[in-house]
C-alpha cells in the first residue's frame, strides 16, 4: 500500500473540508459587518453558532495531520509562513470568542468591540487563509530539511490575489448558506452579497489560473498551455474542470437571480453550486501541483512520516472518520431548518 | 541572557501552553460536573440540578471557547516556533496528536452544539448523552496530549534513524503507555477535578457573603467541599508517586525540587531556601532523613546536584519554588475540602463567616497548582525536549528573533484582552447567583424545558449592583 499518497489524499479531503464549512461560517462571519440591526446580526450568528467549533476542528486535523503525516513538510512550510499564521491565529482567537463574548457584553461600547471583532477576525482569518495558500503554490526557498528564505517570502502580488480570491469565495459560500437557512429580508439581502459575491470570483479564479500557469514551468507543462503555444491532447482531457466550474458558476447566478420570484429553485441548491464551484478550482490546484508537499522541493513521499506512523493513523482514521462524518451530519439535521428571530442564545 | 530566537519561542511556548492550560484544567472538570448534575436531575427529577446545570452551562460555554481558540494556537507552535523538533519527532508524536484530534476534539466540538443549543430539538436523554460526551472527549483529549508530554519526558519504544536523526516507533504500546504516562495521567485528571471544585466552591462562598443564596448555591458548595475532601487526599498520593517515578527517570529534576546537594544514601527534606555561595547554590531549613519514608521505593545512593554537570542540570530555583508552591497550594485546598465537609456535618456551611471569606481566594488555588506543577515538570526536564535525546537548543526552527518578539507581543496583547474580558463574564455569572426560586418553564411533552440559555442573561434579570459594577 502506498500509505503516503493514501494520506496525502486524507490530508487534502481534511482540508478540503475545512474550506467548506469553516468558509462558510467564515463567509457569515464577514457578512454579518453588513447587519442592519442587532436581530438580524443574531440572525445570521445564529445559523452557524452550534456548529462552527466543529467545522473548526478541520483546520486542526489539516495541522495535527500534516505534522503527523508528513512531519517534513510541516516543518518546512511553518517556519516559512510564520507571519500570516500568526495573523491567522490571532484573528480567530478573536473571532472565536467573539462568539460568546458578543452576547455578554452589557456596555454598548464592549459589545461593539465583540460585534466588530467578529467580523474583523472573520475578515482577516479568510484573508491570511489566502495569502498562505498563495505562497505555498509559489513554493519555498530549502536548504537541506530546513527552510532557507526569509521573514516576508510569502508576500507577493501573487499571494495577496489569492487572499482576496480565498476572501470573496468564503463570502460566496456564506451568501449561500445564509440564502439557505434564512427568510424574507435577510435571505435577500444575502442574494444581494452573494451576487457580487459570485462575479468576484469568477474574476479573481480567472486571474489566478492564468497566474499559476506563470508560478513555474513544471505547472505550464501539466496543462500543457502557456503563453504562446497550447498541447490539445494535455489539455483536452482536463477541460471538464475549469468548464465545470465555469457551468456550475452560470448555474449558481441563474439561480440566485430568481430568489423571491415564482420560479425560485430549492433553498439548497445554491450552496450546493457553491460548493461545486470550490470543488472545481480545489482539483484544478491539485492537479498543477501534484505531488509536490513542499512546492518545489519535496514530494510527498520524501515528506512522509515512517510507515509504522502512517500505518497507525489509517487505522484510527478508518475507523474515526466515518464516526466523525456520522455524528457531524447528524448534528448538522438536526439544527436544518430556517432559523426564526429569536433562535440561539438569546431567545 | 540574549533575547535570541531560542529563548523567545521558549518564552512563547511557556506563556501560550500556560494560557491554554488553565481553560482545560477548568473545563475537563466543569465537564464531568454538567454531566453529573444533569443525571441526577435526570434520576431524582430534583429541579435543584437542572438550575445547576443551566447555570454552570454558561460558564462552560465561555471557558471551552476560550480553550478551543487558545489550543489551535498550541497546534500551530511545534511547526511555527519547533520545526527541527516537529521533523524529528513526527513519526513518533504525530500519531499521538493526531489521535487526539480524531478521537477526542471532534468529539467535543461537535457536541457542544448540541449541548448548548439543543435543548428544543432533542430529548432529554439525547441531550444527556450530548454532554456525557463533550465530558469525555475532554478526558481523552488529556490522555493524549499526557501522553506526548510523558513520552518527551520518559521516551521508550523507539530507535533514532542513523540517517536522518529521526526518531521512530519500535513498539507502539511502549511509546503511547511510557514510564511516566500514568501517573501523570491520573495527576492532572485530579488536578482538573480540584481546580474546578474550588472555583465552584468559592462561587458558592461569595453568594452566600452577598446573601444571594439559594438552594443550589448550598448544594453547590458541599458538592464542591465534598470533592475537595476527597480528591485532595487522592492527588497528593498521585503526586507522590509522580516523585517516584520522576525519581527514577529523571533524577536531576528531583535533585532540583527537593533542592538535594550531595549525592548520598539518606536525604532530608529542604521546607525553605535561599541563594547562597555554595557549589550547589543554596541554603535551607532541612527535615534530615526523610528520604526513607518518602522514597521507599528508590534504591542505592539519592543523586544530589553535585552528580550532575552545570549544564545537565535544570533551573533550580524555579523547579524548587515552583514545586513548593503546588504543593502548598494543594495543603490549602485539602484543608478547605476538610473543613467544609466538617461545617456540611455540622449543618452551618449556609451560615457565611471566615470560611467563607478563605474560600473566595482559594478559588484561584487550582489553577495556581496547576500551572506551578506544570512548570515543575517542564522546566525540571531542561535542558531536553525528548529527555536525553533531543536538546531544546537543537529543536528550534529556523526563525528570526524579530518575527518571534513580534508573535509574543501579539499573543500577549491578544490574550490580555480576551483574558480580562472573559473572567469578567465568567464571574459576572458565577457571582449573581440563581435568584429566588423562579416558576420552572412549562414542559413540552418530553422535550427538555425551554432555553436556558437567555432570559437570565437578560440585563434586565440581572440584579443591580452586578449591572452597577460593570
Ligand atoms: C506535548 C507537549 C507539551 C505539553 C503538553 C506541555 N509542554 Fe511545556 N514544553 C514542551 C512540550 C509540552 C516543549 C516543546 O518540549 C518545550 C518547548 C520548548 C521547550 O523547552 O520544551 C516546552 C517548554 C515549556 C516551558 C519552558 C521551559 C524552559 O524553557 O525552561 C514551560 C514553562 C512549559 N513548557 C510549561 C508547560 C505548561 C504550563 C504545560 C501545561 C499545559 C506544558 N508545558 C505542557
Ligand atoms: C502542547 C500541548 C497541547 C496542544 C498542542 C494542544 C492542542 C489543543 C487544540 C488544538 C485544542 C482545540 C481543539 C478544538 O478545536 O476543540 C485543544 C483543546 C483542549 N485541550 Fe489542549 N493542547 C495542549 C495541551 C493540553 C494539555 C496539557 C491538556 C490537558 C491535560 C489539554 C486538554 C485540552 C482540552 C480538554 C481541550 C478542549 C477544549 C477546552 O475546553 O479547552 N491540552 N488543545
Ligand atoms: C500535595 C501534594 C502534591 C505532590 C506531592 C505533587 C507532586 C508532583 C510532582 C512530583 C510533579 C512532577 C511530575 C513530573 O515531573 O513528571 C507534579 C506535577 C504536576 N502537579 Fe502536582 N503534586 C501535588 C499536588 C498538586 C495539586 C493540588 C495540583 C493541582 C490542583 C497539582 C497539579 C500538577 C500538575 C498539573 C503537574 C504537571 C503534570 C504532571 O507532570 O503530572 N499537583 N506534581
Amino acid at each position: 500500500m502506498d500509505l503516503p499518497l493514501i494520506w496525502a489524499f486524507l490530508i487534502a479531503i481534511a482540508v478540503m473540508l475545512y474550506v467548506l464549512l469553516d468558509g462558510m461560517d467564515l463567509g457569515v462571519g464577514m457578512l454579518s459587518a453588513f447587519a442592519s440591526s442587532d436581530e438580524e446580526r443574531n440572525m445570521m450568528t445564529a445559523t452557524i453558532e452550534p456548529v462552527w467549533d466543529g467545522n473548526e476542528t478541520w483546520l486542526v486535523l489539516g495541522g495535527g495531520g500534516l505534522f503527523a503525516a508528513f512531519p517534513l513538510a510541516y516543518a518546512v512550510i511553518m517556519p516559512a509562513v510564520y507571519l500570516p499564521v500568526l495573523i491567522m491565529l490571532a484573528a480567530l482567537i478573536f473571532r472565536g470568542v467573539a462568539f460568546e463574548f458578543r452576547h455578554k457584553a452589557v456596555r454598548e461600547p464592549t459589545r461593539l468591540f465583540w460585534n466588530g471583532a467578529f467580523y474583523g477576525g472573520s475578515l482577516a482569518a479568510s484573508l491570511s487563509q489566502g495569502v498562505i495558500l498563495g505562497a505555498f503554490i509559489t513554493g519555498f526557498e530549502t536548504s537541506g530539511r530546513e527552510y532557507a528564505g526569509g521573514a516576508f517570502d510569502w508576500l507577493s502580488p501573487f499571494s495577496l490575489l489569492t487572499g482576496v480570491s480565498v476572501m470573496f469565495g468564503y463570502v460566496l459560500l456564506g451568501a449561500c448558506w445564509l440564502i439557505l437557512k434564512t427568510e424574507g429580508e435577510l435571505q435577500l439581502k444575502a442574494r444581494r452579497f452573494g451576487l457580487w459575491a459570485l462575479v468576484a470570483v469568477a474574476i479573481c479564479f480567472a486571474l489566478v489560473s492564468v497566474a499559476t500557469l506563470a508560478v513555474d514551468p513544471r505547472v505550464t507543462e501539466r496543462w500543457g498551455v502557456s503563453m504562446t503555444s497550447i498541447e490539445i491532447a494535455k489539455i483536452l482531457p482536463l477541460s471538464p474542470v475549469p468548464i465545470t466550474g465555469l457551468a456550475l458558476s452560470a448555474w449558481l447566478a441563474r439561480d440566485m437571480l430568481r430568489i423571491g420570484g415564482d420560479s425560485a429553485g430549492p433553498d439548497w441548491r445554491p450552496y450546493l453550486l457553491a460548493i461545486g464551484i470550490f470543488l472545481s478550482g480545489y482539483v484544478g490546484l491539485a492537479i498543477s501541483l501534484f505531488p509536490w508537499l513542499v512546492p518545489f522541493s519535496f514530494d510527498i513521499w520524501d515528506t512522509a512520516a515512517r510507515d509504522n506512523a502512517l500505518g497507525l493513523m489509517l487505522v484510527g482514521a478508518g475507523v474515526m472518520l466515518p464516526i466523525i462524518l456520522a455524528y457531524t451530519i447528524y448534528v448538522y439535521s438536526l439544527f436544518w431548518g430556517k432559523v426564526k428571530p429569536g433562535d440561539g442564545y438569546h431567545a | 541572557m540574549e533575547f535570541d530566537a531560542l529563548l523567545l519561542s521558549r518564552l512563547q511556548f511557556a506563556f501560550v501552553i500556560a494560557f491554554h492550560i488553565l481553560f482545560p484544567a477548568f473545563t475537563i472538570g466543569l465537564a464531568a460536573f454538567l454531566a453529573v448534575c444533569e443525571g441526577l436531575w435526570l434520576r431524582t427529577g430534583k429541579e435543584v440540578f437542572k438550575r445547576l446545570y443551566l447555570h454552570w452551562v454558561k460558564i462552560f460555554a465561555l471557558a471551552f471557547a476560550m480553550g478551543v481558540v487558545s489550543g489551535v494556537v498550541m497546534s500551530y507552535q511545534f511547526g511555527t516556533n519547533w520545526s527541527v523538533f516537529a521533523d524529528r519527532t513526527g513519526s513518533v508524536m504525530g500519531p499521538l496528536l493526531g489521535y487526539e484530534v480524531l478521537t477526542a476534539f471532534f468529539l467535543e466540538a461537535t457536541f457542544l452544539g448540541v449541548m448548548l443549543f439543543g435543548w428544543n430539538r432533542v430529548g432529554r436523554t439525547l441531550h444527556f448523552i450530548a454532554t456525557c460526551a463533550v465530558a469525555i472527549g475532554t478526558s481523552i483529549s488529556a490522555f493524549w496530549i499526557l501522553s506526548a508530554n510523558s513520552w518527551m519526558q520518559t521516551p521508550t519504544g523507539f530507535a533514532i534513524d542513523p540517517e536522518t536523526g529521526n526518531f521512530y516507533a519500535t513498539d507502539w504500546l511502549a511509546v503511547i503507555f511510557n514510564p511516566s504516562f500514568p501517573s501523570r495521567y491520573v495527576h492532572m485528571m485530579l488536578a482538573a477535578f480540584i481546580t474546578t471544585a474550588a472555583v465552584v466552591l468559592a462561587a458558592g462562598a461569595w453568594q452566600m457573603i452577598c446573601g444571594r443564596s439559594s438552594e443550589p448555591t448550598r448544594w453547590q458548595t458541599r458538592m464542591a467541599a465534598g470533592t475537595l475532601a476527597l480528591l485532595m487526599p487522592l492527588q497528593i498520593w498521585a503526586g507522590h508517586w509522580s516523585g517516584e517515578v520522576a525519581h527514577e527517570y529523571q533524577p536531576a529534576k528531583v535533585a532540583a525540587i527537593e533542592g538535594w546537594c550531595e549525592t548520598g544514601p539518606v536525604q532530608g527534606t529542604v521546607l525553605f531556601a535561599w541563594p547562597a555561595d555554595n557549589a550547589c547554590g543554596l541554603d535551607g531549613v532541612t527535615l534530615p532523613n526523610t528520604s526513607p519514608i518518602l522514597f521507599a521505593s528508590a534504591h542505592g545512593d539519592l543523586q544530589g546536584l553535585d552528580a550532575f554537570a552545570e549544564d545537565e542540570r535544570p533551573p533550580l530555583w524555579l523547579v524548587f519554588w515552583s514545586f513548593r508552591i503546588m504543593v502548598g497550594a494543594g495543603m490549602a485546598l485539602l484543608v478547605m475540602g476538610l473543613w467544609g465537609v466538617f461545617k456540611w456535618w455540622r449543618g452551618t456551611i449556609a451560615e457565611p463567616g471566615l470560611y467563607h471569606w478563605l474560600a473566595v481566594p482559594t478559588g484561584a488555588l487550582g489553577f495556581v497548582a496547576v500551572i506551578s506543577g506544570w512548570v515543575t515538570a517542564e522546566v525540571g526536564r531542561q535542558p531536553w525536549t525528548v529527555y536525553g535525546h533531543l536538546s531544546t537548543a537543537d529543536s528550534l526552527a529556523p526563525v528570526s528573533a524579530g518575527q518571534v518578539a513580534t508573535s509574543l507581543l501579539v499573543f500577549m496583547i491578544v490574550y490580555a484582552i480576551i483574558f480580562t474580558a472573559g473572567v469578567v463574564y465568567m464571574a459576572r455569572i458565577a457571582t449573581r447567583g440563581f435568584g429566588d426560586d423562579p416558576a420552572p418553564p412549562p414542559e413540552k411533552g418530553r422535550r427538555a424545558p425551554g432555553t436556558p440559555l437567555g432570559s437570565v442573561d437578560d440585563p434586565a434579570n440581572v440584579p443591580e449592583d452586578i449591572v452597577a459594577a460593570e
